[in-house]
């Protein structure tokens, strides 16, 4: 389980990165915040998020319509 | 401007206000500000009006060919003699607004408090407030009031510049 959890479910492009984005301020580092989605845009949205902010996305997959991504802050 | 040399910049020259034009600033603003990039918009002509407290935007099928509204399992344009019939940018306006609820897309409202939560610096063209009266007064807190030369002097400094 991660340390946090946003649910962006039923969002759209950019407010699941937004809510990530907020969230991951009260992750500390080195924990896990984990979103939940149904943008399929947010697949390749998170990765590049994840790359310019240098978090790891540890975990990205998808369960019927629902994406579920799992980013480690790194710092 | 740049925090340190490492920090991304990017800057936006926001040139139109009507609902569906002012998605693509707030959009890549406040995004960008969330991947840790230094952000100034560059608010002028019809852009200024989404900096005012109360926004009233709008939207108009008149004169914009790709304009197609998903109805009844396909996509609806509009002639422009339609287009010009008094009460049809309104509606095309509610129809705009209730897609945007529907399919979970972000207000400007939203996205705009999203931009100055994430400390996007906003600039107001000075020629502009001056051209259409616009007050200080009328605007959202935080916006500076600048020219021409404040915003390029930021500009060469971004790696970023868009003109939208």
């Amino acid at each position: 389980m991660a340390d946090q959890l946003v649910d962006a479910k039923g969002l759209n492009c950019p407010l699941p990165i937004l809510r990530a984005k907020k969230a991951l301020k009260d992750v500390a580092v080195g924990g896990t915040l984990q979103v939940l989605a149904t943008d399929p845009g947010a697949v390749k949205d998170f990765e590049a998020f994840c790359r310019a902010t240098g978090n790891d996305l540890v975990e990205s997959k998808v369960d019927g319509k629902i994406f579920s991504f799992v980013i480690k802050r790194t710092s | 401007m740049n925090k340190d040399s490492n920090t991304k910049s990017m800057s936006m020259i926001v040139t139109k206000g009507t609902l569906d034009w002012a998605y693509p600033p707030f959009i890549l603003a406040t995004t960008a500000a969330a991947m840790g990039l230094d952000v100034t918009m560059f608010f002028t002509f019809y852009g200024l009006t989404l900096l005012k407290k109360k926004l009233n935007l709008k939207v108009s099928p008149l004169g914009n060919a790709a304009m197609e509204m998903p109805m009844f399992g396909m996509h609806l344009g509009m002639p422009n003699l339609v287009s010009a019939i008094p009460g049809v940018d309104a509606a095309a306006t509610v129809m705009m607004k209730s897609l945007i609820k529907k399919k979970g897309v972000a207000s400007i409202e939203e996205l705009r408090t999203a931009a100055v939560e994430s400390d996007v610096k906003m600039i107001a063209c000075q020629m502009t407030m001056d051209l259409f009266e616009y007050r200080l007064d009328e605007m959202i807190e935080g916006p500076v009031v600048g020219g021409a030369a404040t915003y390029i002097e930021n500009a060469t400094k971004c790696d970023i510049n868009l003109f939208i």
